[in-house]
């Protein structure tokens, strides 16, 4: 017999039917089911097949310590279908099962399980080695699809301060929120269900003389009512990390990061299940889990039930089943005796009750027919009933306790872990083992008034239900080989025997070699099983195993939420040039470049990009072009100790510098190491504009206020990046000095007036500019750099200026041309010619010998790494074959086949009209003349060692 | 995520924040240190269990440099300090 929906009752609204699909086949249910509950009403029995051999499994629980009912819905892979809301038009589907629950194929492994024990791919894919086995058993293995195509709607990331937070909505959290608010304290009450109340959904009773559900209407209606009293309903908390910070997930969407003064755990507890053989078959439930599908969600699971227990408290299943009219073949309890008012009830009810008996066994397949049942007298005998109920205590839900630093106890009285003390937390109610609703209500007011501070007033009442002692029981009988610990991993009572006997006695050990507790559910309801399972085989008791550590997130969080709008192109924003439009109506090709969408090149036509490459340097050196060069990094800084602070950050001495003079060097790290290059501009005694790399900006600039804050706090000195301020073209080529006179300007462009690495501040086309005439590009230039908003008038005015000079245009040249045309003049570029372990000696700086001062990174630069034989050194390569162009990162090859280093640049260089390169190679600059073999990816070429400057070595262009 | 009390904008979240390291380490006079001196400044820490002292910056705020001791197991932060002050003579 299979599940169905009972007449009347439960939470969910009959007026409003929900269409969906489970496989393909179209079900309805209500609106306030879950998937989990819908299916089961639906009288669907097998959700899934189990992870490793493919049995046939059930839905096992009612909440998030679900292991079998693992789902598909529509691209999201994994849920547990016990915590999915019934919406319509939903389709799910099983994981684990080709083609379907019915008929897996995959069960074919369900036949070599004795072959499959724990540790199994450990002892087996060795040979010829994992790599040859992984993809069949990744094919074989693994839970659902991802779908590369899906995306995923997006998420949130949002924040939240608060005094108290409370974790939980049952009656110990809703007593604890009701408590540390009434003062007007900012509280947040947070519950992973749709509905508060946690077991009062499920176990109606009385509280301060009503019934619950309307004291529950009532004190939501109070939380409501109180404007600094916020209730987030299904938002999972999954982490406490340091100091205090919480974070939960809201409907799969919004991750909320809480900062709360205070926190209450009032997680509840989480029933545990007895092992015996074949508990894994669909109908096996726990027996809290049954009792909750009949009340919550007017479902029964079949009609003919045997409830298994070591505690009074699951005789209320028994109680609830009988109470609707279905049948309970008997109860099984493994006391010598049961008395408290449960059991009363159970037997004056006229269920049998079965003390100091054992189930040893399910029959049936592919769904429970029966029990097999040994009683006091050590006898066998067969019962038949469609559903099993099994509880074996309740396991407090201590991880987040934990996780914020809370140590634990073991409790004797309920055979469990419960929060001992440490941690930023409170825990309260079932949470701290207080499993009686009287109980939970006047411990959690108390809590709640404790943090708060507030004056604790009367706690809502309600009785204890008297229960009596339970007895800790982990495998009652049966084969331990199919006797189930963690039914989502496929791990046995006999898996954990086995890791005991091989040596895996460390709970942390035992988990990774069976991996147990490592599934979409995380072992919620097997973890003390599993311990004490551990403990029993290694003759140590529950408490001094110990529990594995527990880690965030407590229940999975999709990737999405996590991401938030940091997805796309908003993932890592990137800067736009101020004349970036202006490129793009040139034909810009736009790349991205240390942040900043720069043009590569501007092809025109059907120009390929190679081409363009060569045109556009090609022009340079014969005519002009115009760069933008705004993304260049630029640093004001300024104070009477300017000079002084630059000197040490810099290999070259700066403050000789005379104002209007310019000066190229090198910053290195304290551990000698390059970390950037860039031209200084002396504005002023007090003043200079230091340029860095484009990339090397906000680096260099916070080097600076390090220097300046931890170190040398004496020095009066200011730190203003100033990058983006400034837009930035570089006007190149010979006939660069005609086209900026042309453009109009008040500055003498006279080479004896405005000489090489220089500059001078006037207007440049009636804007006001600051123009140094320095160079990338080997040629003579000047950049002009304007305020940002005025960059395209520049450019334009630049480019026009061609007409009144009666000469063509200049050629934009985009970043490539740019690198092409540094390497023909062996210009450095510090990222791709230098790494991390470059010394400014290895690229020909000798800036050791400085005398008279130190600077960051001198005396590195003497150790004896940074002097010894054998360095890689910057040089030239020009491949024996003109058009064999190199691959920056090939290997230089040695004698003996070792690298000698690297091809650093390469580029096919219009100039020469052949292919050339940087490298460095070990001991280089000795080395001139020497042909040597490159190696790129396979591919051999010969190439001869050059000095390190293909085009105008003494530099006559640039003047 | 730690909380840190940034001695000018108060408490911040960690991601504001970048680890500088150990903090009080003396530079010595480059042309008095012998290699080993030398690298001792440069890699040398104290790597500590407990409380230490470490140098942060208010990276995404006030982009100002400060010390504090931080417990490195618990992630207690135990005070807060100018770069200029002395390290704290005990725990605080």
């Amino acid at each position: 017999m299979t599940g169905f929906r009972l007449p009347g009752g439960g939470r969910i609204d009959r007026g409003r039917p929900v269409a969906f699909r489970f496989e393909g086949r179209p079900y309805q249910g209500y609106d306030g089911d879950t998937l989990a509950s819908a299916l089961l009403a639906a009288g669907v029995t097998i959700v899934g097949r189990s992870f490793k051999y493919h049995r046939p499994r059930g839905l096992f629980s009612a909440g998030p310590e679900e292991p079998n009912a693992i789902v598909q819905v529509g691209p999201r892979p994994d849920l547990k279908a016990t915590q999915v809301p019934l919406v319509n038009g939903l389709e799910a589907g099983p994981v684990n099962c080709w083609p379907g629950t019915r008929f897996d194929a995959g069960a074919a492994m369900g036949l070599a399980r004795r072959f499959l024990p724990a540790g199994f791919y450990y002892k087996t894919f060795k040979w010829p080695d994992w790599n040859w086995w992984e993809p069949l058993v990744r094919r074989a293995a693994g839970l659902g699809r991802v779908d590369p195509a899906a995306t995923a709607p997006e998420g949130q990331r949002r924040h939240l301060h608060c005094d108290v937070l409370v974790v939980g909505a049952g009656p110990a959290g809703i007593a604890a929120a009701l408590a540390a608010g009434a003062g007007g304290r900012r509280v947040v009450l947070v519950e992973q269900d749709r509905l508060l109340g946690g077991s009062l959904l499920v176990d109606q009773g009385e509280v301060d003389g009503m019934p619950s559900d309307l004291w529950l209407a009532r004190a939501e209606a109070e939380l409501a009512a109180r404007p600094e009293t916020r209730i987030l309903r299904r938002t999972t908390v999954f982490g406490c990390y340091d100091h205090g910070l919480v974070a939960a997930v809201e409907r799969e969407r919004i991750v909320w990061k809480i900062r709360a003064a205070r926190v209450i755990v009032a997680t509840g507890a989480i029933e545990r299940p007895i092992a015996f053989q074949d508990d894994d078959r669909p109908g096996v439930m726990l027996a809290g889990a049954v009792r909750a599908y009949v009340t919550r969600w007017a479902t029964a699971a079949g009609r003919r039930l045997v409830l298994f227990t070591n505690n009074d408290d699951a005789y209320r299943t028994a109680l609830v089943w009988h109470g609707n009219g279905l049948q309970v073949a008997a109860v099984i309890d493994a006391r010598r005796s049961a008395d408290g008012p449960l059991p009363d009830a159970a037997r004056a009810a006229g269920i049998p009750v079965a003390t100091n008996a054992t189930l040893l066994r399910a029959l049936g397949r592919r769904h429970v027919r029966g029990v097999v049942v040994r009683d006091g007298n050590r006898r066998l005998r067969r019962i038949a009933c469609d559903t099993i109920a099994v509880s074996g205590g309740r396991d407090p839900a201590v991880a987040l306790f934990v996780q914020a630093g809370g140590r634990l106890a073991w409790q004797d009285a309920i055979a469990a872990f419960v929060p001992g003390d440490g941690g930023y937390t409170v825990a309260t109610g079932a949470a701290t083992g207080l499993f009686g609703l009287g109980s939970a209500l006047a411990h959690g007011h108390a809590a709640g008034a404790a943090v708060a501070g507030a004056a604790p007033g009367d706690p809502p009442l309600a009785a204890d239900v008297t229960t009596g002692t339970m007895l800790p029981l982990w495998h009652a009988g049966g084969d331990p080989a199919l006797s189930w610990v963690d039914r989502a991993s496929d791990v046995t009572v006999a898996d954990v025997g086995l890791a005991a006997r091989e040596g895996y006695v460390s709970v942390e050990h035992y988990k990774r070699y069976t991996t147990s507790g490592m599934s979409p559910d995380q072992g919620k309801a097997s973890g003390v099983v599993a311990l004490s399972l551990l403990g029993r085989a290694t003759g140590r008791a529950p408490a001094a195993v110990g529990t594995t550590r527990f880690r965030p997130p407590w229940d999975p969080v999709p990737i999405a939420a996590l991401a938030g709008a940091d997805r796309g192109r908003r993932l890592r924003p990137v800067l736009h040039l101020p004349a970036h439009d202006q490129h793009l109506s040139r034909g810009a090709a736009m790349e991205e470049y240390g942040g900043w969408m720069r043009p590569a090149a501007y092809p025109q036509g059907a120009e390929t990009r190679q081409a363009a490459i060569r045109r556009e340097a090609a022009a340079v050196r014969a005519h002009a072009g115009l760069f933008d060069a705004s993304p260049l990094g630029k640093i004001d800084v300024r104070g009477p100790d300017a000079g002084r602070f630059l000197d040490r950050m810099y290999i070259h001495r700066l403050s000789s510098l005379k104002p209007g003079r310019l000066r190229y060097s090198l910053a290195a790290n304290e551990h000698g190491i390059v970390q950037d290059d860039g031209v200084i501009a002396r504005l002023g005694p007090d003043r200079f504009l230091v340029g860095t790399t484009s990339g090397g900006a906000a680096r260099m600039a916070e080097a600076f206020e390090e220097w300046l804050q931890c170190e040398w706090v004496d020095l009066d000195v200011f730190v203003t990046p100033v990058t983006q301020q400034w837009g930035v073209v570089n006007l190149a080529g010979p006939q660069a000095r005609t086209l900026l006179g042309a453009a109009g300007t008040d500055i003498d462009l006279d080479p004896a007036a405005f000489p090489h690495m220089t500059f001078r501040e006037g207007t440049v086309a009636g804007i006001p500019a600051r123009v140094a005439r320095v160079s990338f590009t080997g040629e003579l230039s000047y950049e002009v750099a304007v305020p940002a908003r005025r960059t395209a008038e520049l450019w334009d005015a630049l480019a026009a200026a061609s007409v009144t000079a009666g000469i063509p245009p200049p050629v934009p040249f985009g970043v490539e041309a740019l690198m092409t045309l540094r390497i023909e003049k062996g210009y450095l570029h510090v990222g791709a010619d230098t790494d991390g372990t470059t010394y400014p000696a290895d690229i020909g700086f000798d800036a050791a010998g400085r005398r008279g001062d130190d600077f960051v990174g001198r005396r590195s630069m003497q150790r004896p790494d940074a002097v010894r034989r054998g360095r890689l050194q910057l040089v030239g390569l020009l491949p024996e074959a003109a058009d064999a162009v190199l691959a920056a990162g090939a290997h230089v090859v040695a004698t003996g086949e070792g690298s000698d280093g690297h091809v650093s640049s390469a580029c096919w260089s219009p100039a020469l009209g052949r292919a050339i390169g940087l490298a460095m190679v070990r001991d280089g600059r000795s080395r001139m003349d020497e042909t040597v073999t490159v190696d790129d990816l396979g591919r051999r070429l010969s190439a001869r060692i050059v000095p390190p400057v293909f085009v105008d070595p003494d530099g006559s262009r640039l003047r | 995520m730690m909380r840190i009390p940034c001695p000018w904008c108060g408490p911040r979240d960690e991601v504001e924040f970048r680890c500088g390291g150990e903090s009080h380490i003396a530079r010595p006079d480059p042309d008095r240190a012998d290699d080993d001196a030398w690298a001792a400044y440069l890699f040398d820490r104290h790597n500590v269990r407990g409380a230490g002292s470490e140098r942060w910056l208010h990276r995404h705020g006030c982009g100002r440099w400060f010390n504090l001791v931080r417990d490195t197991v618990t992630h207690e932060i135990r005070t807060v300090y100018a770069m200029t002050d002395p390290r704290p003579e005990r725990d605080p």
